[in-house]
């Protein structure tokens, strides 16, 4: 319980705390104006679109209350997809299901819920429930990922996702974050998800957390995460990295999913990433985003970031 | 961004004019800063309200204080517009008098009185003889005559003296009130005149008078019929609805004998609500801040109408508990639900008391929670579930007060001041933690605001504290200042440093 670090060993480390990032980095590269561009999924959809970049497709969007009422009729050809409130965080009120049932809907888990279910789920979205600031928000149903099988011996039901923090266009951190049972399929580290810091020069894996403390091995399949590396890691980087240029966010996270079919694609952006890929990485970002801010320049473009990070021998 | 020195710079600045400010204050009115604590300093306020009738002379009388065992009239001053006011006595009874030529709509007059709390000082009270209307207008049956018998032959035989009697005889009827059977005597009659028949007819010397009951930071308050009874040439107080007579309120006694308390000739709808505050400071000082014409005097807290010090008394109280609410977020990392939450419970608890506000609060939340479950499986929009949940909180807050009446809490159970609106979210949210996170983080969340929320409670009913943020308010620049600069601390908080904790082995 009260197994506290001194300051003095974090600040070496170069670790980043909560208020350092928020004043030093999300105030100041972040401007407030172009939030919205990551806060509204739908915005940074057709944004994605517009930049040629690879996004989960958009089958429709529900975004009045009497619109609900036609939900049957128009998830009638789709067997599986997802139900995400534009304004959502943290992965919060995205319903997916990944079959049909006869009328029923199968959920990730392999629960079988009713229309209704769905149709209440959409209704609370719209609501705000699940929005940021509580407004009244919109319903985006988009076609299911479907996990590329690299992963499938690390991760229990759920997508696993790739983080990588983007800074003024350069990718300095990545981790990958694969749901557990005690996540409940979910991708979050704080839920219980496993955390596997990857080297961003390689993709390779570096060291696993979950719940805050070392592990090695999947605690539901058992698997080592020692072999663990991500195959064409440069695209992935040029991915996130061109968010830089989509959206004029200096601080962000960038969250990519493989797809078996259509490869990397962006999940979503976030102008306010969290700080536990730092304990994935056993590594602190301060230090590395200090190096970045000596180096960065408005007018490099992606492949030329991607390719400074690949070489640069301070990472 | 303006850079880290200028921001120490304008904080430095912001604190030192903070306590120039004040030490200018302390010297020109003498107010001191450490509160003492040898005499109670009650400011009572009187507010008449009334509507005038048109195009004629109005004359508006109330009864005023004296002098009672135990507290001392200091000061008194009335403030309204236009009115002539005088003090006259008629038939030894003290009254205010205002009168105007004519007056339109409604029309507000006040009374200020300052009452030091002085118990050391007995000499000077002498059984002064009013002359009192005892009040025969209760005629009883026979049947009700036996009862009565009854009552006071139980009271006399328990009893020694006039005092002990009539504390047996409210002991009795307090009794009979609450069980509310056999109240034969009660019966469609008012309680006090009821007691006063008895007395009579036992031959007790005594009197009903209109008393104030002395409470803090009250507002809208009204007299309370008390009854006096003469014993050995001096007049002693009973409450009549306190079969204990435990003496743990504090009766401040305006007007003797049942004399009515308002009288207004040319105006309809007079209503007289009390306001008052307790102040913790030598009287001298007090009234010599309270005449200072210049500087200070003027731009002083003091000199608003005792209603509105008040609501300031608590309001001056809230950045405090803002600050605390900042450091423990920013500094030690406690996770609360809703930003400022924490500070809204504090000043409940306050209105309350720490061990039952706290009860309250969490009895609150849980059925809450219990009920929000419910509500989800009616699958209703966001905005009418919070509406039923607020509805919810009411129905819990009205019959967690009834309980803790019945328990006997009646005083300290006020859970009416909680805010309504800000439990139904936290309702509402922390249901919502629950279905997305869990039972864990609802757990951190809710245990985290509470110490947050407690923290800021002991700060505030700090007596020191209210005391110097109420009589110096120019104290909150430095509030401010501290405010500001927890606002631009980069360094890591507390907790992080057990969230961090895996890269000491690096």
């Amino acid at each position: 319980m009260f197994n506290f670090i001194r300051p003095s060993v974090l600040k070496k480390s170069g670790i980043l705390g909560m208020n350092s990032r928020n004043i030093e980095f999300i105030s100041k590269y972040n401007n407030r104006r172009l939030f919205p561009l990551v806060d509204n999924k739908l915005q940074t959809k057709l944004l994605a679109e517009e930049y040629g970049i690879n996004t989960p497709k958009l089958l429709f969007v529900v975004q009045y209350q009497h619109d609900v009422y036609e939900l049957k009729e128009k998830l009638k050809n789709i067997s599986s997809f997802a139900i995400k409130p534009a304004c959502g965080s943290g992965g919060k009120g995205i319903l997916v299901i990944k079959g049909r049932e006869g009328d029923g809907f199968v959920k990730s888990s392999g629960l079988v819920i009713g229309l209704e279910e769905v149709t209440r789920h959409v209704t609370n979205i719209l609501a705000g429930l699940h929005s940021l600031s509580g407004d009244q928000d919109i319903a985006l149903v988009e076609t299911l990922i479907e996990a590329d099988s690299v992963f499938d011996d690390y991760s229990y039901q759920g997508v696993p996702d790739i983080r990588i923090i983007v800074f003024q266009g350069y990718p300095v951190m990545a981790m990958l974050r694969l749901s557990t049972k005690a996540s409940d399929g979910k991708a979050n580290l704080h839920q219980g998800a496993v955390g596997v810091g990857l080297d961003i020069k390689t993709g390779k894996a570096i060291n696993a957390v979950m719940n805050g403390e070392k592990i090695l091995i999947h605690p539901d399949t058992n698997h080592s995460f020692d072999s663990i590396k991500i195959d064409n890691w440069k695209e992935l980087l040029l991915l996130a990295s061109s968010c830089y240029d989509m959206t004029n966010l200096g601080y962000l996270g960038v969250d990519i999913v493989l797809d078996k079919n259509r490869g990397a694609m962006i999940l979503e952006l976030n102008a306010r990433p969290g700080l536990s890929i730092q304990v994935a990485n056993s590594k602190g970002l301060l230090s590395r985003l200090r190096e970045i801010e000596k180096v960065a320049t408005k007018r490099t473009n992606v492949q030329k970031r991607v390719d400074f990070v690949l070489g640069f021998e301070n990472f | 961004m303006i850079s880290k020195k200028y921001l120490y710079l304008f904080a430095l600045l912001l604190a030192l004019l903070g306590i120039f400010t004040a030490i200018m204050r302390h010297e020109q009115t003498q107010i001191p800063f450490l509160a003492s604590e040898k005499k109670d300093v009650w400011m009572v306020e009187a507010r008449v309200d009334f509507k005038a009738q048109k195009n004629t002379p109005i004359t508006v009388n109330l009864s005023l204080p004296e002098d009672t065992l135990g507290y001392k009239l200091y000061f008194e001053q009335s403030v309204s517009a236009g009115y002539g006011f005088s003090m006259v006595k008629k038939d030894g009874i003290k009254r205010g008098e205002w009168s105007i030529r004519q007056a339109n709509g409604k029309q507000t007059l006040y009374y200020k009185a300052q009452i030091v709390q002085d118990f050391t000082d007995e000499a000077s009270l002498k059984h002064t003889e009013i002359k009192f209307d005892t009040k025969d207008d209760i005629l009883w049956s026979a049947s009700e005559q036996i009862a009565a018998k009854e009552l006071l032959d139980l009271a006399y035989a328990k009893s020694s003296s006039n005092i002990t009697f009539t504390r047996e005889l409210i002991k009795i009827l307090t009794d009979l009130q609450k069980r509310n059977d056999s109240s034969l005597l009660l019966l469609k009659r008012n309680y006090i005149n009821v007691l006063s028949k008895l007395l009579s007819e036992a031959g007790v010397v005594h009197r009903i008078s209109l008393a104030l009951e002395l409470e803090d930071a009250r507002r809208n308050q009204s007299l309370t019929s008390v009854i006096e009874v003469l014993d050995k040439d001096e007049w002693v107080l009973f409450d009549p609805n306190n079969k204990l007579q435990d003496g743990d309120k504090n009766f401040f006694l305006w007007t003797r004998g049942g004399k009515s308390l308002i009288e207004v000739e040319g105006g309809s709808n007079a209503t007289v609500n009390f306001s008052m505050v307790k102040q913790n400071m030598p009287a001298l000082e007090l009234a010599k801040a309270h005449f200072d014409e210049s500087g200070f005097g003027i731009f002083s807290i003091h000199r608003l109408p005792i209603e509105e010090q008040s609501i300031f008394k608590m309001l001056l109280l809230l950045p405090i508990g803002a600050l605390i609410t900042v450091f423990m977020r920013l500094i030690i990392g406690v996770k609360t639900s809703g930003t400022f939450m924490p500070v809204l419970i504090a000043m409940a608890f306050l209105q309350t008391s720490l061990f039952l506000g706290l009860l309250n609060f969490v009895v609150l939340v849980a059925i809450g929670l219990l009920l929000r479950s419910y509500l989800s499986s009616l699958n209703l929009l966001l905005v009418s579930r919070i509406a039923t949940i607020i509805v919810i909180v009411i129905f819990l807050v009205a019959f967690m007060t009834l309980i803790g009446y019945e328990l006997g809490f009646n005083t300290g159970m006020s859970v009416a001041f909680f805010p309504i609106i800000i439990l139904a979210w936290t309702i509402e949210r922390m249901s919502i933690l629950w279905e997305e996170e869990g039972a864990k983080e609802v757990l951190t969340q809710g245990s985290g605001s509470l110490l947050v929320a407690v923290l800021a409670y002991m700060a505030m009913v700090n007596g020191y504290v209210a005391h110097l943020f109420f009589n110096f308010p120019e104290l909150h620049l430095i509030v401010i200042a501290l405010m500001i600069l927890m606002g631009r601390y980069t360094g890591y908080r507390l907790l992080e440093l057990r969230r961090f904790r895996e890269f000491k082995n690096i």
